[in-house]
């Protein structure tokens, strides 16, 4: 009887697996991997029609039509990180350590704004910033900007829109990390001689580094490939690769030809990511 | 099966009981005999296997060998809900979602009984706190909890009350009143109690008996007067209370007592208070037994001569000396102060006597430092 | 160092985070303003106040069709998201078994690729075995991207559970499955409740993922984007801020009961 109940044991925690996994298998597994085998195909006799021809010159074709895309995403998408992070450290912090019995109403006022969609967030940036807006005018009102001049339509105006868009992502890892410290570290640095910036430098930022990891990385990845703020609020030269992949699918139908593009960005991203992580010494960010 | 086990009743038999984690072994070829209605402390230093004993009697781990009797009921392989023994926890662990009142009936209705208000507030009595039935556990200090985490186990009426270290957390005026309410209402309820606690002092205040364990085994067992005044190990001489420990050989037998020379001094042990195998003797005798004279008076029973004093510390009740013998060993001394007459000095040159019947000996090859480590971690 | 410059220097973390809400709402403000503009087509252009668009918030040709179907593909998605990652979660969190770093991995890899890489391969899967794009695949489009979430959120609150609550359970004669119930599942409960509040803002928020696999199901982020170009009706400003209010009320509600319960004599 022992024995039966210690199978049983065993297998249970994969039975709790099951099906969750079985609905990540099928529904993300499979698509990626039949991406990665339509990233080779080419054009069959008929159109639409593809067949599996393994030319992997495809990757090549797709890097070389789409690089300054995918250079320009990259650079919006590590400039919105970094804005990011230097805009919700200081926010984190202070929820964190100086809201008192504020902190949960706070941290609910940081999600909040998410409950309007994004797109209606990013439209209302797109008409604040635009020729209507009280923005620009002041701006060239008082000379800053010519007659001319323009916010909406640059790439100033996209990676505002990304980095906005991303706060809450870094914003929340951030806080549970400072969360976490125990407030009578920092008492302790003090009272070893090291002055306020002194411990954050030595003691609460190695602290956060865990909430700073998880924050970069839920804005980096899905800045990279966004394209709705740089539709928004940028111009055709401000196109980032997420735009190149939605319109070889849904305008021009070159599935082998967005296939390899998408496999290239999330090849990409994946490396980055591993070296990322390795390198800032984190084993478990989930 | 359950049924049979859930209701058994008896003394608590531990046979060879083992217990190790890969190369580690926590506990070490354990037998024990608790009788039932007995108030019993698992005494020992962190890590010396006793709160291990504990989880496998309540069925938290299983044992690697051996088994575990209540009564003539086998319990070994249990599990903890099909067991009759109930445990205090020492973080208390009372489920925060819960009122007072649900965290003690809930033993109860797991149980099928389903008028649990008599109950539950007789034990609310017992432990005088009925006021706080409808709170929850956050709302209440350390104190009340352990109250009320006794409550929890004692209302279930088990045969066995197991207690691990549950004083800890409390402050020392708390925790001493706690050791007379605990005492108190095991005599009232009349279950067995095993407590297990590294805190010497509680353990003599608490228990009918006292078993001493060190590195998963017993170092010796019985009750706190036996156990102080005749210590078989170094290691017990040292962990309860406090003892001094001399290097000597046995010489010569004098009637019901062994006569044993000490660096050129000769001191006597009764035969029966010696557990030396042969010559090679460890002497011991305790600070507080010991008479502290700086003349030459006349002194009776064992003397040892040439000491000099190197420290004094007043501690109130007492003053507690560190003489320095001839032979470079610091021996403690102390003496009450309940004479009037002022503190010897630091520099003083003094004698040292004491009662024949005070000197016990242990086995020369033990070692005379066991026990006597500064625990760094007191919970 | 003068009175002001000391005070300035105290709480200079406390006015950033000031500045940083008030940047975080400006958008929320200006929609919620403009919910109440006398707009007309095209809601640019502040043409004066009024609560029409409030009395008749499904003015708009298909907005209230649209939000339907998000609020609708947002409850189905989230029950089984909840339902799929929550398992997992207890899978992960109390068990070890071989392969259990594999499993972590499986699980972060989804919150790692971009939604136009989950989205257009998705797309290609369907179409590939024929299925037509519509309302079903949304909601497995949302419940895939959704499950690593709640996986995250659950284990961190089943991580903070102490084990010794379950022991001292079993201690008082509850059996493995009465000790879920009665103590593991209610402790984890508020966790389980947090990651369902997440995973139906990240349903009804989604875009690109959806765009992809939505076929002519429209869902209000779609219906917001696609009226972006010909002009945006106030009603979808009206839909915004509301589900903005609700949300905020629910969650603040929810946060004073938790608070009253915790302080209860």
């Amino acid at each position: 009887m022992a024995l039966a109940t210690n199978r049983k044991k065993k297998l249970w925690p994969y039975i709790l697996l099951a099906p969750g996994m079985v609905w990540l298998v099928i529904f993300f597994i499979a698509p990626i991997v039949k991406l990665v085998s339509t990233s080779t195909q080419t054009q069959g006799v008929n159109i639409g029609e593809y067949v599996q021809s393994y030319r992997f010159a495809n990757f090549i074709d797709a890097f070389t039509g789409a690089a300054p895309q995918f250079f320009r995403s990259f650079l919006y998408a590590g400039l919105a990180t970094a804005f990011a992070l230097m805009i919700s450290y200081p926010l984190a912090y202070a929820i964190a350590f100086k809201s008192g019995k504020w902190k949960n109403t706070l941290l609910v006022l940081v999600v909040a704004p998410f409950f309007t969609s994004f797109l209606l967030r990013t439209i209302a940036w797109e008409q604040i910033l635009g020729e209507q807006g009280l923005v620009l005018k002041t701006l060239r009102f008082l000379h800053i900007l010519g007659p001319t001049g323009h916010l909406t339509a640059t790439p100033f105006a996209v990676v505002a829109g990304l980095t906005y868009n991303f706060l809450p992502f870094m914003t929340l890892p951030l806080y549970a990390s400072l969360e976490r410290i125990d407030p009578r570290t920092l008492e302790a640095s003090g009272d070893l001689y090291a002055s306020g910036f002194t411990t954050f430098r030595k003691v609460t930022f190695p602290l956060s580094l865990p909430g700073v990891v998880a924050g970069t990385l839920l804005t980096f990845i899905p800045a990279a490939g966004d394209y709705v703020n740089a539709e928004l609020l940028g111009n055709p030269q401000t196109k980032m690769i997420g735009n190149v992949i939605a319109a070889r699918y849904l305008q021009i139908v070159d599935y082998p030809g967005a296939a390899a593009l998408s496999f290239i960005l999330m090849a990409t991203i994946l490396i980055l990511v591993l070296v990322y992580i390795r390198k800032m010494g984190t084993d478990e960010v989930v | 099966m359950t049924d049979a086990s859930k209701s058994a009743k008896g003394d608590l038999k531990l046979s060879s009981l083992v217990k190790t984690y890969g190369e580690f072994v926590a506990v070490d070829d354990l037998s024990l005999l608790i009788p039932e209605g007995s108030f019993f402390a698992l005494l020992g230093p962190s890590g010396c296997g006793k709160t291990t004993t504990l989880r496998m009697i309540a069925g938290l781990d299983e044992p690697t060998s051996g088994s575990i009797h209540i009564g003539n009921t086998d319990i070994t392989y249990q599990k903890p809900y099909d067991r009759p023994v109930n445990t205090v926890f020492q973080n208390y662990a009372l489920f925060p979602h819960l009122t007072i009142f649900e965290n003690i009936a809930f033993g109860l209705r797991r149980r099928g009984i389903k008028d649990v208000k008599d109950q539950v507030d007789k034990v609310l009595n017992l432990v005088e706190l009925p006021h706080l039935a409808q709170r929850k556990p956050t709302q209440l200090s350390g104190g009340q909890q352990q109250r009320i985490a006794l409550a929890r186990a004692i209302v279930n009426r088990p045969a066995l009350l197991l207690l691990d270290e549950p004083l800890g957390a409390l402050d020392l005026k708390l925790r001493r009143q706690m050791q007379i309410e605990l005492k108190w209402i095991q005599t009232e309820v009349g279950l067995t109690f095993v407590h297990v606690t590294h805190d010497q002092e509680e353990a003599m205040t608490m228990a009918d008996t006292i078993a001493v364990m060190n590195e998963g085994k017993i170092e010796q067992m019985g009750s706190p007067a036996d156990l102080y005044d005749s210590p078989q190990t170094a290691f017990v001489a040292n962990f309860l209370g406090q003892s001094n420990l001399i290097k000597g050989r046995v010489v010569d037998s004098d009637g019901d007592a062994n006569v044993v020379e000490i660096h050129g001094q000769k001191v006597k042990v009764l035969k029966n208070r010696s557990v030396a195998k042969d010559s090679s003797i460890l002497f011991g005798i305790r600070p507080e037994k010991i008479r502290i004279q700086p003349g030459a008076h006349q002194l009776s029973g064992c003397v040892l001569e040439g000491g000099v004093i190197s420290d004094v510390s007043y501690i109130g009740v007492s003053t507690q000396y560190q003489v320095e013998m001839p032979w470079g060993q610091e021996l403690m001394v102390f003496e009450q102060n309940d004479d009037g007459i002022p503190p010897l000095a630091k520099g003083d040159p003094v004698k040292l006597s004491w009662e024949t019947i005070f000197s016990f000996g242990l086995d020369g090859s033990e070692d005379a430092s066991a026990g006597s480590e500064v625990n760094p971690d007191e919970d | 160092m003068t009175k002001t410059s000391r005070w300035l220097s105290k709480n200079l973390i406390r006015i950033y985070a000031v500045l940083g809400f008030t940047y975080l709402f400006i958008p929320v403000i200006y929609t919620i303003v403009f919910s109440f503009n006398n707009s007309g087509k095209s809601n640019l252009v502040w043409r004066g106040f009024t609560f029409n668009n409030w009395k008749n918030p499904c003015g708009a040709a298909d907005v209230c069709n649209a939000l339907g179907n998000s609020l609708k593909i947002g409850f189905i998605s989230t029950t089984l998201a909840t339902i799929l990652g929550s398992l997992i979660a207890f899978a992960v969190g109390r068990y070890a078994f071989r392969g259990h770093g594999f499993i972590n991995s499986m699980i972060f890899l989804p919150m790692a690729t971009p939604e136009i890489v989950m989205g257009s391969s998705l797309l290609t899967m369907f179409i590939g075995f024929g299925v037509n794009p519509g309302f079903w695949t949304i909601v497995i489009a949302h419940v895939m991207f959704c499950i690593s979430f709640v996986v995250v959120a659950v284990k961190a609150r089943i991580a903070s559970l102490d084990p010794r609550l379950e022991q001292a359970a079993m201690d008082l004669y509850a059996d493995e499955r009465e000790t879920f119930r009665k103590i593991t599942f209610p402790l984890v409960a508020p966790g389980i409740a947090g990651a369902a509040l997440l995973a139906f803002s990240l349903s009804f928020d989604d875009f690109i993922i959806t765009n992809f696999n939505s076929g002519n199901v429209n869902t209000f982020p779609k219906f917001v984007y696609i009226s972006a170009q010909r002009g945006l009706p106030a009603q979808a400003n009206v839909i915004g801020s509301a589900m903005f209010l609700i949300a905020l009320i629910v969650v603040l509600t929810a946060q004073f009961v938790g608070n009253r319960r915790k302080t209860t004599a």
